[in-house]
């Protein structure tokens, strides 16, 4: 389990994690996702002690990373697989870091027989290729045998095949009961990947959800309607309670109205009792990358809680319009009348 | 105990450091068998248990390189952070590096001054090369607790300054521009001298020897005799490695 509380990161003036509380629960992997530049790297190498957050805290099974007697056998991490010297044996890097946490000797074959490393364990780690790598780093994390895993980015540039290998391998840690953490900036690799998810965003929390909800706002199906009468068409459809977002000109063509939550039969009816001409009337379901994108790129309006926000969606929340100096809307309802 | 054990893994289980002992021993002594082999007939007398050790600074400077790429190399390739992951309290693990490789410097330091030595010995029995006043123990073994503290002295800067052609830089300018050349300044120039640590260091080696002028100069008017000098230079490179740590412990890995 860890826990974040109001985890802050300042380097001079510029944010990289802003207030950032979350929850990782163990027997489930928890994907972090967000684009690059997002703090994912900064928020993982913090929650392990190795940068000093700037505010909050963030506690792993209830302690601090540096209270840990024998971090290791707690806490095992891939942050970066090039953390090897290159003239270095995998095995000898592997027998010093076990060292250092007093594990004994033959836990170093375990784990170089786990991720199928033990033919080049006498070989200097330099001329690993990226796979084996990230195999090394992988073997690294679970040296101490630890219920606690972080990764970032473990797929990065790797083929297929790895791909294949590192997510099942996950799954099996976290199905072994483990709480298993791993960054990505691929909501398409999370979704296959991650049962939770946090989500953040220029260091701010976006969303702490399970993977499924998330998925399902994220690509929520919606109507577009176009015709030429296009402020009378807004109208009718408001008039009987729908939500109408206007959807710019762009790749999905000419300017329409979005309509979530609704059927074209619904609202081919509705159009049709009042006599009006349309051009286009579709279902359209958002596409996981869009709805990443439309979330993370402009994050200040969007705040926790996202696929609770009844009607508005994650596709186009209806205060995306609102300036980044403009409060968010919401910022007074729940608690408003503390000021 | 364990620390001490994965230093000294992290240490042996690359080339670099055996190279860097083996050249500063084949320097150190290959130097001094070259000399011992040449000196005229005339000189024999002349040459004694000190000028034995004349080329000590070559070796030094080579595990001073050594010890500076122990630290720095780690962050060079990230393994600082997998030693903070498995140390988190960080300075254990920096006192343990310390101890591993200024000790192995050290020993270097005594192999090469012993080396010298006796080969010295061996090539020119008739020599004055006995062993027997204080001066002369401490002018032979006294270069490996030199060879130690400028290994102190190197892994301060390498954790100072974090990267390995910085931190040698630093150190060659300082031991062989700044240390020869602020003596030069007018007037003041011979009180910098006398508190400058590598001097110092010099003259814990040095002290009380004739003036010659193989090796490193004795300079007169010091203001420690040989023990008090080696403290000094023992508290300025043990001072610069405690900075270090407090560096490595308070900034972000």
């Amino acid at each position: 389990m860890i826990e974040a509380q109001g985890l802050t990161k300042r380097y001079g003036r510029t944010v990289a994690v802003n207030d950032l509380s979350f929850t990782v629960q163990p027997g489930r992997v928890t994907g972090f996702l967000g684009p690059n530049g997002a703090g994912k790297s900064t928020t993982m190498r913090m929650i392990l002690g190795l940068d000093n957050p700037s505010a909050g805290t963030v506690r792993i099974n209830g302690k601090r990373y540096s209270e840990l007697d024998r971090p290791l056998l707690q806490v095992g991490a891939l942050l970066d697989a090039k953390w090897v010297h290159p003239n270095r044996s995998a095995r000898s890097h592997l027998r010093w870091i076990a060292a250092s946490n007093r594990i004994p000797v033959k836990r170093v074959d375990e784990v170089l027989e786990a991720v199928g490393l033990t033919s080049v364990a006498g070989k200097r780690a330099g001329g690993f290729s990226l796979g084996m790598s990230q195999r090394l780093g992988i073997a690294t994390a679970l040296l101490g045998d630890p219920g606690v895993l972080l990764f970032d980015e473990p797929v990065n540039g790797l083929d297929p095949e790895g791909i294949l290998w590192i997510r099942q391998f996950m799954h099996r840690l976290a199905d072994e009961g483990r709480t298993v953490f791993v960054s990505s900036h691929l909501l398409s690799e999370m979704a296959l990947t991650a049962q939770d998810l946090i989500v953040i965003g220029r260091g701010r929390l976006i969303a702490q959800t399970s993977t499924r909800e998330f998925i399902d706002t994220a690509s929520e199906s919606v109507v577009r309607v176009r015709g030429p009468e296009m402020e009378r068409l807004h109208g009718v459809l408001t008039s009987q309670g729908l939500t109408v977002r206007d959807a710019p000109e762009g790749d999905d063509g000419p300017a329409a109205l979005v309509v979530p939550n609704a059927s074209t039969e619904q609202i081919g009816e509705l159009v049709g009792k009042v006599g009006l001409v349309l051009h286009e009337l579709a279902t359209k379901r958002g596409s996981l990358e869009q709805a990443f994108i439309q979330l993370t790129g402009q994050d200040v309006e969007y705040q926790a809680g996202v696929p609770g926000v009844p009607g508005g969606g994650p596709v186009a929340p209806p205060q995306a319009t609102g300036g980044i100096f403009t409060p968010p809307a919401n910022a007074t309802a729940p608690g408003g009348d503390g000021r | 105990m364990t620390l001490l054990t994965v230093e000294r893994i992290k240490l042996l289980s690359t080339r670099s450091p055996w190279w860097c002992m083996i050249l500063s021993t084949a320097l150190t002594v290959g130097l001094t068998v070259i000399f011992a082999a040449t000196v005229k007939g005339s000189d024999v007398a002349d040459f004694d248990v000190g000028t034995t050790q004349f080329a000590y600074n070559f070796g030094l400077v080579v595990m001073m390189v050594m010890s500076t790429l122990a630290v720095t190399t780690e962050y060079r390739f990230g393994t600082i952070r997998s030693t903070f992951l498995a140390v988190p309290t960080r300075t254990p693990a920096l006192v343990a590096k310390g101890v591993v490789v200024a000790g192995l410097a050290g020993l270097v330091g005594e192999i090469t001054a012993i080396g010298s030595w006796g080969l010295a010995k061996v090539i020119q029995p008739d020599a004055p090369l006995s062993l027997s006043t204080a001066n002369e123990y401490r002018n032979v073994f006294g270069v490996g607790l030199v060879y130690l503290l400028a290994s102190v002295f190197a892994m301060a800067i390498g954790l100072i300054v974090r990267q390995s052609a910085g931190a040698i830089v630093i150190e060659l300018v300082y031991l062989f521009l700044l240390e020869n050349l602020l003596p030069a300044i007018p007037r003041i120039g011979d009180h910098i001298q006398h508190w400058l640590p590598f001097t110092t260091g010099d003259n814990f080696i040095v002290a009380n020897q004739p003036h010659h002028s193989d090796g490193p100069p004795v300079i007169d008017g010091m203001p420690f005799g040989p023990w008090g000098s080696l403290l000094y230079f023992a508290a300025v490179c043990i001072g610069l490695f405690v900075i270090g740590c407090v560096l490595a412990k308070k900034r972000d890995a």
